[in-house]
């Protein structure tokens, strides 16, 4: 682990093991917000947001929960500190963007159960990341996760003006689609080295 | 006894049940309403693990047992919890059941906990839990909330399984590891992927459309 570099840990997280097309994290909103290209990019913003603040306490968590011995405490203390963190913004974006804060709706407490999150804390404690480690880690997830959702809801733009067949329409076109973007990804994997 | 069972199956074993309000709310999780088909919701673990039946049918099981656990907790605690901290009672709630899951099955098999890893502790950000605690568990009586939960526990489970098997099977040759098809299949390695994954459930949910769409032409 010592030997990895900063810039491959980024490059691994976004692109090569995208969280969304690779792990399937985060398929809730995923599939929920990418309708409208805003959106998807504010909320790939929020999300990265939230994944930096949480991975950064989810490692002084787990080197407070290692000095006291107690590991079965990591899954609940994790989400707490996540929970607080949705909250924090939340409560950011209703005072600074009333408007955004209409558009993200429901999806925006709903961060709280994004698997992406929660599966970055884990992983990165898997993982045995330092703390820079875990910064770039919670850096290069947010990203990928921010640039599946861009290029998800592109794609559904387009597909609004196509004609699909009645039986496909709604999820089952939109799987196809994310599935055909995940094996395009997996071009990526030779980047790996 | 034979006879009296076989009266069932020619009323229709589910149309019988359903008959009786109190296994209502255990047949609704199971086809009408079933979280993976019908909500969607819970993506998340049904893609990524279901590349073989096995880690299906674990990851499926292990969550309906949280799901029964946590509705079972919620309902009865649901008086007692003021409504302004509810989401986060719930989600400590289901972590404990999720963590005590963790434990039990590496207890019970570590090659299995090797191969669910991580998705295990996952289980707490299964929407499908909590929306059930949220919708069901929190407004009804203790008897059918469990029920509602094994009702949506065991169409997850099912789900699970109707994805893992089709992957299993196209992917690998073989239904739970025992070989289907003779050596010379050739396997369709894109199941097993990611990509996979998308694919497989794809062609369930149309599946699933186009019995609707000939129901409703009849």
């Amino acid at each position: 682990m010592k030997t990895e570099s900063l810039w491959s840990i980024f490059i691994n997280a976004s692109l090569i093991n995208n969280f969304v097309l690779a792990y399937f994290l985060g398929i809730c909103p995923f599939l929920g917000v990418s309708g409208k290209m805003e959106t998807a990019t504010k909320m790939g913003a929020a999300v990265t947001f939230v994944m930096i603040i949480s991975s950064m306490c989810a490692y002084g968590l787990h080197a407070l929960l290692e000095a006291i011995n107690a590991p079965f405490l990591q899954l609940i203390s994790y989400i707490v500190v996540i929970a607080a963190t949705v909250q924090l913004v939340e409560m950011f974006i209703k005072k600074m963007s009333p408007a955004l804060f209409r558009a993200l709706g429901i999806f925006l407490p709903l961060i709280t159960t994004n698997c992406a999150i929660l599966g970055l804390a884990l992983f990165q404690t898997n993982k045995g990341y330092g703390f820079g480690e875990s910064f770039v880690y919670a850096l290069g997830a947010g990203t990928g996760f921010t640039l599946a959702l861009i290029l998800m809801a592109g794609l559904r733009e387009q597909l609004e003006f196509s004609e699909v067949p009645k039986v496909v329409k709604g999820t089952v076109i939109t799987l196809l689609v994310a599935g055909i973007l995940s094996l395009s990804f997996m071009g990526f994997s030779g980047l790996s080295s | 006894m034979n006879k009296s069972l076989h009266k069932h199956e020619s009323k229709g074993f589910f149309a019988s049940l359903a008959e009786n309000p109190s296994t209502d709310e255990f047949i609704k999780g199971l086809w009408k309403d079933n979280p993976v088909f019908v909500q969607v919701i819970g993506m998340c673990p049904v893609l990524a693990v279901t590349n073989t039946a096995e880690n299906a049918l674990a990851m499926g099981l292990a969550t309906a047992v949280v799901l029964v656990m946590s509705n079972f907790l919620v309902s009865s605690l649901r008086n007692f919890i003021p409504k302004q901290v509810r989401i986060a009672s719930y989600i400590l709630i289901i972590a404990t059941f999720v963590t005590i899951i963790d434990y039990a099955i590496q207890a019970i098999s570590v090659d299995l906990h090797k191969s669910l890893g991580a998705f295990i502790s996952l289980i707490v950000v299964n929407c499908l839990i909590l929306s059930r605690a949220e919708a069901f568990a929190s407004k009804n009586s203790v008897g059918k909330s469990v029920l509602d939960g094994l009702g949506m526990g065991l169409g997850f489970v099912f789900a699970l399984l109707c994805l893992g098997s089709l992957r299993e099977l196209l992917g690998n040759g073989s239904i739970f590891g025992f070989a289907v098809f003779p050596d010379s299949f050739q396997e369709w390695i894109v199941m097993i992927l990611p990509a996979g994954g998308f694919f497989t459930l794809a062609i369930w949910l149309l599946f699933f459309n186009v019995l609707k769409a000939k129901k409703e032409v009849k």
